[in-house]
């Protein structure tokens, strides 16, 4: 899960980073009024998930209550990569000096946390990690016992000049407490910046968190913005099912996530476009089932559904049931294809077939059939 | 032979009285597992399935000599089970749980090797030793014995390579599901290493999918270390990037972890890639007959 820059700053504040005053605003007044408050020159930057804000012109600078309240209302009507823009963060303006970065994030191929720095900061890390990749250094940080403070002292004397360790090295602790605590999979501050002889601050904060973790943190899931789903995501979610919309006109629903992807990757084998991924999970209710139609019904390009199960701890009348149950409750408008094998297969077949339905057993002839019934709509 | 598993293997149910871990007692004893008792904490005393169910892993070992656990208790629990099971001595531990934390799982896999044992997942359906051993919830009867090794980041997709395998007249030494997470115990390496030593395993398949980069480091260690023929399957060549596809570890993020660049990485490692599941039996068979 992700959250806007002006909830990481929140959050990295309570653990003791430094932060330039600022607070969200929804309304160019309400901008405005901050503003008065904390004192000009002020940034007013956009609260969208998305990056590349900056050159969608969604971070401007204002001198004057006049100039704040213009720019507010300006970003506050931007769409951005699609996003209507619905609030903005207004935020001291520093004098940066120097820009650093600093971050701490799960390295899944070495199954450790890492704290990555650079005296480079505030451009893309990614870019650079490519680009220029020596002026990139991490150390990764022991699973059981934590940061050794020497070692974490030593590593960040590399990038940062004597003036300022002990803050990066606090500040560093202070990240890592946040991603252990939050169980958190990034934490960066990008610009880490430099304001004067001694001092650094959060010009700009980054924090993502691990989706598992989400039941563990009320406090975080409290936090979640819709922006990163789509209403549909979000629905299926609820009804426990894991779902993706994608752009072609194919709807499938499939049990585990591997064969969900399996599946739609030979949809598109056979020249086909897969409408979604949509997992209904381990233990599938007929109530899944019928939820699932509904979702995938709802679009308006779809030509025909393909439903691929290999029972396992799913059972095969489970999901018969639902079939039926939704061809009562909705009025299915496209051709839907059905393949059914493993547990309980004989029991979902016979309740298929009591109400005319046939199922494949084969993965591959039923997405061929699919493909053909599209094409023909029937 | 096959790997980690046997006849003998004795294995505990943590869980054992929950929804999932006792369908799967059941079904597992069915199989011929040799579950020896189940383990969930104030039930001690209870039976399940004619099993003994204790109170704590370590009293469980020291009635009934397991060597083997597998995991169904709910994601906020699995963290305490899994350092008990390492806890109690337990060599071979096996996590089906779904949706542990990754920093968790990250101070776990370092905890429970520190005791010398084994972690198979989480989020994973389990192994099978086909007419030998089944410690998982994979349907047992569409497996055969023979000589492919199996190792999957999926469940379903398993089923359904192993179902093709075995229609092709091809059995199984051994199948594992490894898991569908970003941090899983034991990776497609350590599992090509033990089928490379197991004199009843002829060749191995291997499923996988997009994120991390788990495929390609497996393809470097095959080019280098692998004898036996290995053939893979890739799922998720059409998945957006930025999207979890189901499975935690299943995303494609800042351009790592694409289908494209594994089905690269096996192919310059000589290892042929299906283009659909039911094409795997044959490129194995090429690979064995030559």
């Amino acid at each position: 899960m992700k959250i806007h820059e002006y909830q990481a700053r929140e959050l990295l504040a309570a653990y003791g980073v430094p932060v330039p005053p600022g607070r969200v605003a929804r309304r160019a007044a309400e901008a405005a009024r901050i503003a008065e408050e904390i004192g000009l020159p002020v940034v007013i930057k956009a609260q969208v998930l998305v990056g590349g804000r900056g050159k969608a012109g969604g971070v401007k600078l204002a001198h004057s209550v006049a100039e704040v309240r213009q720019a507010a209302a300006k970003i506050l009507n931007l769409t951005i990569k699609d996003i209507p823009v619905q609030a903005v963060l207004v935020a001291k303006a520093v004098d940066i000096r120097k820009e650093y970065y600093l971050s701490v994030t799960v390295d899944r191929a070495n199954k450790m946390a890492v704290f990555i720095v650079s005296a480079s900061g505030g451009v893309d890390i990614e870019e650079l990690a490519v680009k220029e990749p020596e002026k990139i250094l991490k150390s990764y940080i022991d699973p059981l016992r934590g940061p050794d403070d020497r070692q974490l002292r030593r590593f960040m004397s590399a990038a940062f000049p004597k003036a300022l360790l002990d803050q990066a090295v606090e500040t560093a602790g202070q990240l890592y407490r946040l991603l252990i605590d939050k169980d958190c999979s990034l934490v960066e501050i990008n610009p880490y910046a430099q304001i004067d002889e001694t001092t650094l601050i959060a010009a700009d904060a980054k924090i993502n968190f691990d989706d598992n973790g989400l039941p563990k943190h009320a406090e975080v899931e409290a936090m979640r913005t819709e922006e990163e789903y789509s209403r549909e995501e979000i629905e299926a979610k609820e009804a426990g099912l894991s779902f993706v919309s994608l752009d072609g006109d194919i709807g499938c629903i499939v049990n585990g996530a591997g064969l969900a992807m399996a599946t739609m990757d030979l949809i598109k084998l056979f020249g086909g476009r897969p409408a979604n991924f949509l997992d209904v999970g381990g233990s599938s209710s007929p109530q899944k089932v019928l939820t699932a139609l509904q979702l995938l019904t709802r679009n308006r390009d779809l030509k025909a559904i393909l439903i691929n199960i290999f029972g396992g701890i799913t059972r095969c009348d489970d999901i018969a049931k639902g079939i039926l149950i939704a061809r009562e409750q909705i009025d299915l408008p496209v051709p839907l294809v059905i393949r059914l094998i493993g547990t309980n297969e004989k029991e979902g077949r016979a309740l298929l077939e009591q109400a005319g339905l046939e199922a494949a057993s084969e993965m591959t002839a039923a997405v061929k059939k699919v493909l053909e019934r599209a094409k023909a709509g029937v | 032979m096959g790997i980690l598993i046997e006849n003998n293997t004795k294995v505990l149910v943590q869980g054992i009285t929950g929804r999932d871990g006792s369908f799967h007692a059941s079904s597992m004893l069915e199989y011929g597992t040799r579950v020896v008792g189940g383990v969930t904490p104030g039930k001690g005393g209870q039976e399940v399935h004619g099993l003994p169910v204790f109170n704590t892993v370590a009293r469980a070992v020291a009635a009934t000599g397991a060597d083997c656990s597998v995991i169904f208790v709910p994601a906020r629990f699995a963290t305490a089970a899994l350092r008990e099971a390492a806890d109690s001595g337990i060599g071979l531990i096996v996590c089906i749980t779904e949706g542990v934390p990754v920093l968790e799982m990250i101070a776990n896999y370092y905890y429970i090797r520190q005791k010398g044992a084994r972690l198979i997942g989480p989020n994973c359906p389990g192994l099978i030793n086909p007419g030998k051993s089944k410690v998982g919830i994979m349907p047992g009867h569409i497996h055969k014995p023979g000589g492919i090794g199996v190792i999957s980041r999926s469940g379903t997709l398993t089923y359904e390579v192993v179902y093709n395998l075995t229609l092709a007249g091809l059995g199984q030494s051994t199948c594992i599901g490894i898991g569908g997470d970003p941090v899983i115990g034991t990776g497609y390496i350590d599992l090509l290493e033990l089928f490379e030593k197991d004199p009843d395993t002829q060749g191995v398949v291997i499923i996988g999918e997009i994120g991390g980069e788990d495929e390609e480091q497996a393809a470097e260690y095959i080019r280098r270390e692998v004898g036996k023929p290995v053939v893979a399957f890739i799922s998720g060549r059409t998945a957006p990037p930025g999207k979890r596809m189901g499975h935690a570890g299943a995303i494609i993020s800042g351009g790592k972890g694409t289908a494209e660049a594994k089905v690269k990485a096996f192919q310059e490692a000589g290892v042929p890639v299906a283009d659909r599941p039911d094409r795997i039996p044959e490129l194995i068979k090429e690979k064995l007959g030559s």
